[in-house]
């Protein structure tokens, strides 16, 4: 047996040509935004935004107090389905890809993993604004139909302000998500991992506050819950601003960042 | 072209990838050949920047792989042919690959036809997919960017006989064209049909490498009577180094005359006797990868097919 190097192999002419331009930002930014609509899975999805509205919508409307019903009433009931299914969407940009080990594909077409995650971000945070969008003009529609029916004038109760607050509030429900999704990656991991913030914690802290004096005057600092959910339904101090910061930087702040700096070091298998 | 320099990967104490080191060249289909385990898989994963090397480097076109602008156009990869979205339609994913590149929509149906997956077919959803078709689309992706170079994780893998002599003649041609092929099998008569170059691995360590041809000469005689060690036997006793397999077969280290003449001299029907293209190198992987090797019986189906 000889073992001799393979440089003496003489080489066939490579061919030359022009490197490639580099991948812009938009192309993955474009296909990472396909590729949330392009699965069964992944359509329904977005599809149950609008599906859940309509339904949210077509109930107040049969089942509620037709009298007394305004915006406020529609927004609030299209507004629920919604803070669930949202975040759910921002872990799952994530961590399909690796429950389905497309990473190794989109990884290799785009080294940077960076920028794949930096366009499944802006990706997220554009369908939270657009799905809140969808929700606001059939909870808008709901309110028209059911003041055709009652013959009062339909009652407009929501200021621009209220309607960013509670678009922030759900961008920062799927930024949860979507740091949970960096840093699990696994879609049950994750999803639990963000029910068990969402609906499990705060009941701790509720059981906390009743029991520690401390902690019912200092939880705002430290439970994401109690300023996010302030963000629903009333005007915030500068002080709940501040613990609203503080809080997202310990819940989604560090998650993303610990999350971030795991899959751009991690092997893609 | 391919270079890889002095790289070792390391998982705690274990050592998956030792000072490997080989150039696959353009215009050559290079095999990458060793048992499972050995290290291909991992070394292939680093060449494509998804595993951290722990040293040494590996190059593709004279760049890290990480830095090319745009590497789906100039390296096609396919690591893990199952490793797809079930959910999507074949054509989807060609889809999505040729949008990262920038590439036309016309250049899906092509690849789609040069693959010979049906529109039927790449309108299925991939869960619904043989492996063997997996494959086929694999190798469509990797093909779509019309690239250089080509690193393929075994991609004969689910491949009927008639697959496999379609993608012999595949990457021939892609290599003729002036491409560099890089594939790895732990089959041996998958490579032995294919490369041109082989680089052998086990337990992580490049054992051996140089063209098929080289690696095959003085592979000696295979031989084969009734009973195999009776034979290896009057070999030896002629003073030829034999050593008997299975079935009767011996591998004798002297031409096809000389084996004959022992034979005949000692009174031993033949039942075949020809050079040991395929066996030798078959001994000489058995043999080189010895220590990592899991079953044996899995390289023999290779040789004997």
């Amino acid at each position: 047996m000889t073992a001799t190097t393979l440089d003496a192999v003489p080489a066939a002419s490579a061919r030359t040509r022009p490197t490639p331009a580099p991948i812009p930002f938009r192309r993955v930014l474009e296909v990472e935004l396909r590729k949330m609509f392009d699965t069964r899975s992944g359509f329904w999805l977005m599809a149950s935004i609008v599906i859940a509205s309509a339904i949210a919508t077509v109930v107040t409307v049969t089942l509620g107090d037709r009298g007394s019903l305004t915006f406020d009433s529609f927004a609030a009931s299209v507004g629920s389905p919604m803070s669930i299914v949202l975040p759910i969407i921002g872990v799952l940009a994530v961590t399909s890809e690796w429950s389905q080990r497309t990473a190794l594909t989109t990884f290799t077409l785009v080294p940077g993993r960076g920028r794949v995650i930096l366009a499944k971000l802006v990706n997220v945070l554009m369908v939270g604004v657009v799905s809140m969008l969808i929700a606001l003009g059939v909870g808008a529609l709901g309110n028209l139909v059911n003041a055709a029916i009652t013959g009062d004038d339909p009652v407009w109760d929501i200021a621009a302000s209220t309607f960013a607050q509670i678009v922030l509030a759900n961008e920062l429900g799927m930024l949860l998500g979507f740091a949970l999704g960096l840093l699990m990656r696994s879609s049950p991991a994750a999803i639990v991992g963000y029910f068990v913030v969402n609906l499990v914690l705060p009941g701790l802290s509720g059981a906390l506050a009743a029991s520690q004096e401390w902690w019912a005057d200092n939880a705002g600092w430290f439970d994401i819950n109690q300023t996010r959910f302030l963000l629903f339904d009333s005007t915030l101090t500068g002080q709940e601003w501040t613990q609203l910061a503080v809080t997202s930087l310990i819940w989604i702040g560090l998650p993303f960042a610990i999350g971030l700096r795991l899959v751009m070091r991690s092997e893609v298998k | 072209m391919i270079t890889v320099h002095s790289l070792t990967k390391k998982y705690g104490g274990f050592t998956a990838v030792d000072d490997v080191s080989f150039t696959a060249h353009p215009g050559r289909v290079t095999g990458f050949l060793g048992p499972n385990g050995a290290g291909k898989s991992t070394t292939m994963r680093i060449m494509v920047g998804l595993t951290d090397p722990g040293s040494g480097d590996a190059r593709i076109l004279g760049h890290r792989f990480a830095d090319l602008p745009d590497p789906g156009r100039e390296v096609g990869v396919l690591l893990d042919a199952s490793a797809q979205h079930a959910g999507r339609t074949g054509r989807e994913i060609l889809t999505i690959a040729a949008r990262t590149m920038g590439l036309p929509r016309t250049r899906v149906d092509a690849m789609l036809e040069r693959v010979s997956l049906t529109p039927e077919e790449a309108g299925r959803r991939v869960r619904n997919y043989s492996l063997g078709m997996r494959q086929r689309l694999g190798i469509a992706t990797a093909l779509l960017g019309d690239p250089e170079v080509l690193i393929l994780d075994e991609p004969a893998n689910g491949l009927d006989p008639a697959g496999i002599r379609w993608m012999r003649d595949l990457l021939r041609g892609f290599a003729d064209d002036g491409g560099t092929v890089l594939l790895s099998s732990h089959l041996l008569h998958e490579i032995e049909v294919i490369a041109d170059d082989l680089v052998v691995i086990g337990n992580g360590r490049i054992v051996a490498h140089g063209t098929k041809d080289e690696l095959l000469a003085g592979a000696g005689t295979l031989v084969r009577a009734a009973h195999g060690p009776t034979l290896a036997a009057a070999l030896h006793a002629d003073g030829i180094t034999a050593t008997a397999t299975t079935g009767g077969a011996v591998l004798a280290e002297a031409d096809l005359a000389h084996v004959g003449r022992v034979a005949f001299e000692a009174g031993i029907p033949l039942i075949e006797l020809r050079p040991a293209d395929g066996a030798g190198l078959e001994e000489m992987f058995l043999a080189l990868t010895a220590e990592s090797q899991r079953d044996s019986a899995i390289e023999l189906e290779g040789a004997v097919a």
